[in-house]
């Protein structure tokens, strides 16, 4: 980030003069910080909610019988975080929000997965393993049933808004293994080079 | 379907009290406690928040995609994909409100069935906002070395975006 934010300003700054659009980003300075005040105030409201609920998860069976039937998969995407507990409590919950299409409920258990994650990490100026994992499965994202899309269509009249579920499981699948796929050499270059060091 | 939506959501939320009820745990006494993280985990991500808004919300208003877009349209093109497409899916990873209303302005445009509007559809659907997700979850630690994850997120991306132009004929 201490790379790719400055660039971005600076391009954008240098684009907008050539383009004519200084008007344009000078607003846009001023309204992203409104933006971000009401993306806060949600966000409180929604943290709030699903922390609440997955904490009763927690303390129920119903987490045993989530973890159990993401174990193996987990075990495999996660192998470093495996004696983590908390983490990988938070880890299922954060999978089966994203795939049920609930996004409320997956970032604020993906959050505290990322902090039970950097509890156990050894270097916490760095993302550790299982974190870069973390990041690139919520970006990708695989969810069953697309609501906000299929409500969009529908509200435009579309004769059949549940056709397009079939073309996001492929597109989605097809993401996720190559994010899967990247993530795993990421993380092999990088043991590498720690046994060469 | 827009019926199942609507229910998917109170339902987890019955089933979760339902699970705490049949248990005997003092559930709203659980839900309260946990609730209370929420506020510290939300007021924590803020600064990451704006930084990224700030830096997003100047490109956007930049003129800077639609430069990018210019260069790829010719190319996009040539291999028979629609150049409408391109716009979205470079804004795609970067805002998610912007794409929305990049998308639905698409399928009202051409159509909810048309090869664009199922495009623009299954983009939407197949991913995250990127750049989102890669801000607020590494603001969550605070470390400042990310490793490149920016790479296998944004490859995911461009993967999924060709596999919807490839099966969408």
């Amino acid at each position: 980030m201490n790379f790719l934010w400055p660039i971005l300003i600076i391009i954008s700054f240098i684009i907008s003069l050539l383009s004519g659009n200084i008007d344009n980003v000078n607003n846009s300075i001023f309204s992203s910080v409104s933006d971000v005040i009401n993306l806060t105030l949600t966000l409180i409201g929604n943290m709030c909610l699903w922390c609440g609920l997955i904490k009763i998860i927690q303390e129920t069976k119903l987490m045993k019988i989530i973890k159990k039937a993401l174990q193996p998969i987990l075990n495999w995407l996660y192998p470093e975080a495996r004696s983590n507990k908390k983490a990988m409590e938070n880890i299922s919950i954060n999978m089966v929000s994203n795939i049920l299409g609930i996004g409320n409920a997956a970032t604020p258990a993906g959050i505290k997965a990322m902090q039970e994650l950097q509890e156990q990490n050894t270097n916490k100026e760095e993302l550790s393993n299982s974190m870069l994992t973390l990041i690139v499965l919520n970006t990708t994202s695989l969810q069953l049933i697309p609501t906000t899309i299929i409500a969009i269509r529908s509200s435009l009249g579309s004769a059949e808004p549940t056709n397009i579920i079939f073309p996001i499981w492929i597109s989605t699948i097809v993401g996720t293994l190559v994010g899967v796929t990247g993530v795993k050499i990421l993380c092999n270059i990088r043991k590498n080079k720690n046994i060469k060091k | 379907m827009i019926k199942f939506s609507a229910i998917i959501i109170p339902a987890i939320i019955a089933i979760i009290v339902l699970f705490g009820l049949v248990e005997k745990k003092k559930v709203y006494d659980l839900f309260c406690e946990g609730a209370k993280e929420g506020i510290g985990i939300a007021i924590s991500m803020f600064p990451t928040l704006i930084g990224i808004f700030l830096a997003i919300g100047m490109l956007r208003n930049s003129g800077t995609l639609d430069f990018i877009a210019n260069i790829f349209s010719p190319i996009i093109s040539k291999i028979n994909a629609p150049s409408e497409i391109v716009p979205l899916a470079l804004i795609k990873p970067i805002s998610g409100s912007a794409s929305m209303a990049l998308a639905t302005d698409l399928m009202t445009k051409f159509g909810t069935e048309t090869r664009i509007g199922m495009i623009a559809a299954t983009i939407m659907g197949a991913s995250e906002t990127t750049f989102y997700v890669i801000a607020v979850y590494m603001g969550a630690v605070k470390a400042k070395k990310s490793r490149g994850v920016i790479i296998p997120a944004i490859l995911a991306d461009i993967a999924s975006i060709v596999t919807a132009i490839c099966i969408i004929k």
